[in-house]
């Protein structure tokens, strides 16, 4: 380290002859491409930020995201999302494992990293897509135009808007479909058959509720999906395009082809790009689920 | 430290950590990284407890969310200047990427007060968007209702 820093120093940076950055001219431009995608992703998450200050009321993150896969109903805020930059943060740390392994030369060292890298980039994939889902096909009993309504969270629709008076709730109840009471009724009582319920008087239907435990909510800000999908869907993008970028690399590595190059500098711009999508997921995960 | 060939001609000097001495740091920010999300996540359930409360106080759950944003600019410099090696490169370098960025302040600062002004004017001067958007009481606490006006039958 002392040997570097006295070479630092003792450089003429500016007087020609070198690179005044020390920096390979692909690795140079990989980071102007990041800081540029940084203004990128800042420019959506401000723009939410406006969107959201210029409201009265927002949904509590904890409310919206509050499941985890094969938990059912139960109440488990923040636990799914934990997981999911835990994920992110292993695979980054794998990823700089894989280029310190290119520093050395180690082939077999950065075929295993990137694998690895490779690995949790798809389970942080695959962990998003069942948020999604989970998010858009969840039925939520919310009070629009009077009546009760069973909606997901879409682009166009948000259910988790401020709590309703059970008396309004009750009185929206009578207003509903015989469809979504049966629904409702369904969802936590599966002794009768859908087809059984269909069949009831609404009068009947509505004894079987009970209204004041639903906790049944107004609809909420619009803007709200639009921007989470917006976001998250952009970062989902970078780092689908950041497994198919260390897939290239794991290929390349296994070929031979930096060996035969002499250096694995096409290793660490990757791994900046990949760094840069965790970093993103930091401030994603901030803007989303914390605050 | 064994003097590499350089991997490219824009190198004058490579920069050279032992292994021993990289392991040692990679290890030291991986746990750093995690235990400040696990502190992230504490607070996070701290403010969901105190939605559900009585009365929550406005004041400590703003401050909890600004100790959950300085903490995110910790775990955004640790990635920055140890994973992505940032704080090894030479110093002309590092500028040209963080002062651009410093444009964010402005960025931040001047859109959110945008925002805050836009609701601030909306409250003021249109009725129904106050009466329809604003939460009776805090809008986690179970008591909270909705305008009956919604329910009104033709």
């Amino acid at each position: 380290m002392a040997t570097t820093t006295a070479t630092t120093h003792q450089t003429k940076w500016w007087s020609g002859g070198k690179s005044p950055f020390n920096l390979e001219y692909g690795k140079l431009m990989m980071w102007y491409f990041l800081m540029s995608d940084a203004f990128t992703f800042g420019a959506f998450l401000i723009s939410y930020g406006t969107i959201r200050f210029s409201q009265n009321f927002w949904p509590d993150p904890n409310a919206v995201f509050n499941a985890f896969p094969g938990a059912g109903h139960a109440n488990l805020p923040l636990a799914f999302v934990s997981v999911m930059t835990f994920i992110l943060i292993i695979s980054s740390v794998t990823m700089v494992l894989a280029v310190h392994a290119g520093h050395n030369g180690d082939r077999k060292g950065v075929i295993k990293w990137i694998a690895w890298t490779i690995v949790g980039g798809l389970a942080f994939l695959g962990c998003q897509a069942w948020e999604w889902h989970h998010l858009i096909t969840g039925e939520h009993a919310t009070l629009i135009d009077g009546q009760i309504q069973l909606v997901g969270q879409t682009t166009t629709v948000n259910p988790w808007g401020p709590l309703v008076d059970p008396a309004v709730a009750t009185e929206a109840m009578r207003n509903s479909s015989t469809n979504t009471l049966a629904r409702i009724v369904h969802e936590h009582d599966h002794t009768k058959s859908m087809k059984d319920l269909m069949g009831m008087s609404k009068d009947q239907l509505l004894g079987m509720i009970n209204v004041a435990d639903m906790h049944i909510r107004a609809k909420g800000p619009v803007a709200f999906g639009g921007y989470f999908y917006g976001i998250t869907g952009f970062h989902g993008f970078h780092v689908f395009s950041g497994v198919i970028i260390n897939l290239v690399m794991l290929v390349m590595a296994q070929k031979g082809v930096f060996d035969r190059k002499g250096h694995y500098l096409m290793i660490e711009k990757a791994g900046l790009y990949w760094h840069f999508v965790d970093l993103v997921w930091v401030f994603v995960f901030l803007c989303f689920y914390l605050i | 430290m064994d003097q590499h060939k350089l991997a490219s001609p824009e190198m004058t000097f490579q920069h050279h950590t032992d292994d021993a001495e990289f392991k040692k740091r990679v290890k030291k920010t991986t746990i750093l990284l995690s235990v400040i999300t696990v502190i992230e996540l504490a607070i996070g359930l701290i403010i969901y407890t105190m939605h559900k409360g009585e009365s929550p106080s406005e004041f400590l759950i703003l401050v909890f969310k600004g100790v959950v944003c300085i903490l995110t600019l910790a775990k955004a410099y640790y990635i920055v200047s140890v994973f992505m090696h940032l704080g090894d490169e030479i110093r002309n370098m590092i500028m040209t990427i963080v002062v651009p960025l410093l444009l964010f302040i402005w960025f931040i600062a001047a859109f959110i007060l945008d925002g805050n002004s836009y609701k601030n004017l909306r409250n003021e001067f249109d009725p129904y968007f106050k009466e329809s958007t604003m939460p009776k009481k805090h809008h986690a606490n179970e008591a909270e209702k909705v305008p009956a006006h919604k329910s009104e039958k033709e």
